[in-house]
């Protein structure tokens, strides 16, 4: 189907399914239980695991395929944000103007990133493009503040020109982002029995385009592109006694990379009109990193299911603070309620960035291949014991060369 | 002429730090083979053992005000940092103010046990593991580390002053027949730099004239054939190790006077001191000194409001901008060899 092998169409339809069902995946609990806490039903976080899925997938293809770890990405996110909000500040609050353009901003903006940084290999590229996007940081944070708002950020204003379309909605308010009228906040409740699921027009708008780029990255991993970059992440120098310059492949990566970097800043801004400078920050691109690393780097899937794992994470565990603790440990004698509080608290809350560093080692470490190697491992456990190794195909392949990065 | 000098002093303080963790992060680098993202978790880890010697010893002048009480006059709940709640909010009058260089004295043990720890526990298990992995998990130590600290001190930076006896200004100008008060230096920046330089020289000095500096030289030169010779590698990647974690430790505990320890300052001067060992050249001791001086007078004549009139937000970017020119003229640093790392 579309051009995909059989194996490749049904990861792409479990990923169809997965993004067109979350509403109801992601809502398990009715209201009111106490472990609605772990409901992520709502817009706004569902939306922000599928931009952060798009951007997973987009360095994927730079870091999982071609090999190149860069520490930069994060500024593409934000050239990418700021584009969007311009366009809605001068053209029109139509959200495809916005993500074509961020899309197109970013992509020429890697392109000259990228053009210069892969010159060099190894740890020199990281260094060089982590010290691109702090330059990116502190421009845009400091003297770039007539084009990027600085330490406030750049929001829309009554005052914005907005050429095509009104400046002020009837109620005199800055009129919502939407896509040909219909507004991305605007969502369709369904009540069943207990349960409040929220479909939601801007995640929807959302997913469909992860379900683009993830077809198309899927369709580039497959590709003799694909294979090129493969053969640059095992071993560039043998490529290039092959006769073949490695260089235009690796910055086709980087700039397709940046492109899908830019798209999820976009989507952003298309979600909630706000692009700030910390964005860019080289932390946030260490959080890509992470997502891809959780997922399994170099694999169709994994980049997508890291990247949901740590966004969920981030909204989800950041939210239990001690209060509900203790309300989950409330039946038990008070002296192992307050042990068992104190124990986890600092994991919890405002600490969860220690339960991510923790987790994120732990894979580096045991699980190099990401969620979709252990998911491999144990299913291989349940699974036949013959089939193991004969059965290396496709999927499987991926994560060979993922765990054993070629230097 | 008074400008140009006064922007040097100024840039040595900064320049110190940098060299001392881009020292240390070269010395890991040069004989164990491994990027350390988690070495400005240990230059902030320094900072908090002075943080938290001070807080134990109560040896400071700084007057704490004891008014401190939540929003509504409560006393701290749960969300306290743990420091707080065992020590007490209140530091008061001090018996000795020397917290500061004292905690050298206590970080140099703390900083080593640490150094071994991580190397014994982690790094260890990475030596043939590739670079980006090596990366990767130091990263996610970097990360583990500075949140420990965040849920042990707080998010919110704690001032720690230098002794009394260093507060105040020393008019350097005089000392050189410029006008008086034209080049004023504070005492505790003259301290940090004469610090440094003995540091720097002590590691030297140490590689130099020891055997065991002369083995670690050989094996940054040629790492396999030191191996070859049936030197026990193992044991001096240890302690190559907790000598860079306490070079990075002793750096953080004395810019505490300069710089209120913050749980991100490791991170803020992590990159930075990454730029210098790139400016330096990997894998050169020498270099990364140099280039740390070098970029930290750098970015202080970058700050003189005249030239960021001239380019506006140099002062932001200068460091980025030069490690991107020398990193593209001259790919091995400033002093370092071909080869290294050029795979």
């Amino acid at each position: 189907m579309l051009g995909l092998n059989g194996k490749d169409t049904r990861l792409f339809l479990i990923v169809v399914a997965l993004v067109v069902f979350a509403p109801f995946i992601l809502n398990p609990f009715p209201d009111g239980v106490g472990m609605a806490q772990f409901n992520a039903g709502y817009p706004d976080l569902m939306q922000k695991l599928v931009i952060f899925g798009i951007f997973a997938v987009g360095y994927n293809i730079l870091f999982g395929l071609t090999g190149y770890l860069s520490f930069g990405h994060a500024a593409f996110l934000g050239v990418g944000s700021y584009a969007g909000v311009w366009m809605m500040k001068l053209l029109t609050m139509n959200v495809i103007p916005a993500l074509i353009v961020s899309v197109i901003v970013a992509g020429l903006f890697s392109l000259l990133i990228g053009f210069v940084s892969l010159r060099r290999t190894g740890i020199y590229f990281s260094i060089l493009t982590l010290a691109f996007a702090q330059m990116c940081y502190s421009l845009a944070y400091s003297v770039l503040t007539p084009v990027t708002g600085g330490e406030t950020g750049l929001t829309l204003s009554l005052n914005d020109p907005r050429v095509i379309g009104a400046t002020q909605a009837a109620d005199g308010n800055i009129p919502a982002p939407h896509l040909f009228g219909l507004e991305m906040g605007s969502s369709f409740e369904l009540a069943l029995a207990g349960w409040n699921f929220t479909f939601n027009v801007g995640y929807y708008l959302c997913g469909f385009v992860m379900l683009v780029a993830f077809y198309l990255s899927v369709r580039l991993f497959r590709s003799p592109f694909g294979l090129m970059l493969r053969a640059i992440k095992s071993n560039q120098t043998r490529m290039s006694y092959t006769g073949l310059n490695p260089r235009p492949y690796a910055l086709a990566a980087f700039v397709i990379s940046g492109m899908y970097a830019g798209l999820a800043g976009g989507l952003m801004v298309a979600m909630d009109p706000l692009a700030g400078a910390e964005r860019m920050l080289w932390t946030a691109s260490g959080e890509v990193v992470l997502m891809t690393i959780l997922g399994g780097a170099g694999t169709l899937i994994g980049p997508i299911l890291g990247a949901g794992v740590i966004a969920y994470l981030e909204s989800i565990i950041s939210t239990i603070g001690s209060t509900v603790l203790h309300n989950w440990f409330a039946g038990l004698p008070e002296w192992l309620e307050n042990t068992l509080v104190n124990i986890i608290y600092p994991f919890v809350g405002s600490g969860w960035h220690l339960t991510l560093g923790l987790v994120f080692m732990l894979v580096v470490i045991f699980l190099p291949g990401g969620i979709v190697e252990g998911g491999k491992r144990i299913s291989g456990l349940f699974g036949r014991k013959t089939e193991g190794d004969t059965t290396v195909t496709g999927e499987a392949a991926d994560t060979t060369t993922a765990t054993k990065p070629g230097e | 002429m008074e400008a140009i000098i006064l922007q040097v002093l100024n840039g040595l303080d900064k320049g110190s730090a940098y060299a001392l963790i881009a020292l240390g992060l070269t010395l890991i680098f040069g004989t164990l083979g491994v990027v350390n993202f988690a070495h400005g978790a240990l230059f902030m880890m320094g900072a908090f053992v002075a943080v938290t010697v001070k807080r134990l010893l109560g040896t400071s002048y700084e007057v704490v005000d004891e008014t401190r009480t939540d929003f509504l006059g409560n006393p701290m709940t749960i969300d306290t940092p743990y420091v707080v709640s065992w020590f007490g909010e209140s530091v008061g009058n001090a018996m000795v103010d020397w917290a500061v260089p004292l905690s050298v004295l206590i970080a140099i043990p703390i900083m080593a046990v640490i150094g071994v720890a991580i190397e014994r526990g982690l790094i260890k298990h990475f030596y043939k593991r590739p670079h980006a992995d090596q990366i990767l998990v130091t990263f996610g130590l970097a990360i583990v580390l500075q949140e420990i600290i965040k849920a042990f001190y707080g998010a919110n930076p704690i001032p720690t002053p230098a002794p009394s006896a260093f507060t105040g200004s020393f008019d350097i100008g005089q000392l050189f027949g410029f006008d008086p008060f034209a080049i004023m230096y504070p005492y505790w920046r003259l301290v940090y730099f004469g610090f440094s330089a003995i540091i720097i020289a002590a590691v030297f000095a140490f590689l130099q004239f020891t055997t065991f500096g002369m083995v670690v030289r050989a094996g940054m030169a040629d790492r396999e054939t030191v191996g070859l010779l049936g030197i026990d590698i193992d044991r001096r990647f240890v302690i190559v190790f907790a000598i860079a974690a306490v070079v990075a430790g002793l750096a953080g505990v004395m810019y505490t006077p300069i710089l209120s320890p913050n749980y991100h300052m490791g991170m803020d001067f992590l990159v930075l001191s990454f730029v210098v060992v790139v400016v330096g050249g990997m894998g050169s001791l020498g270099g990364a000194v140099l280039a740390g001086f070098l970029l930290g007078i750098l970015q202080s004549f970058a700050s003189m409001s005249a030239i960021i009139e001239l380019v506006p937000g140099i002062n932001q970017v200068i460091i980025y901008l030069v490690a991107v020119i020398v990193l593209l003229t001259r790919p091995r640093g400033l002093l370092g060899r071909k080869g290294v790392m050029e795979d």
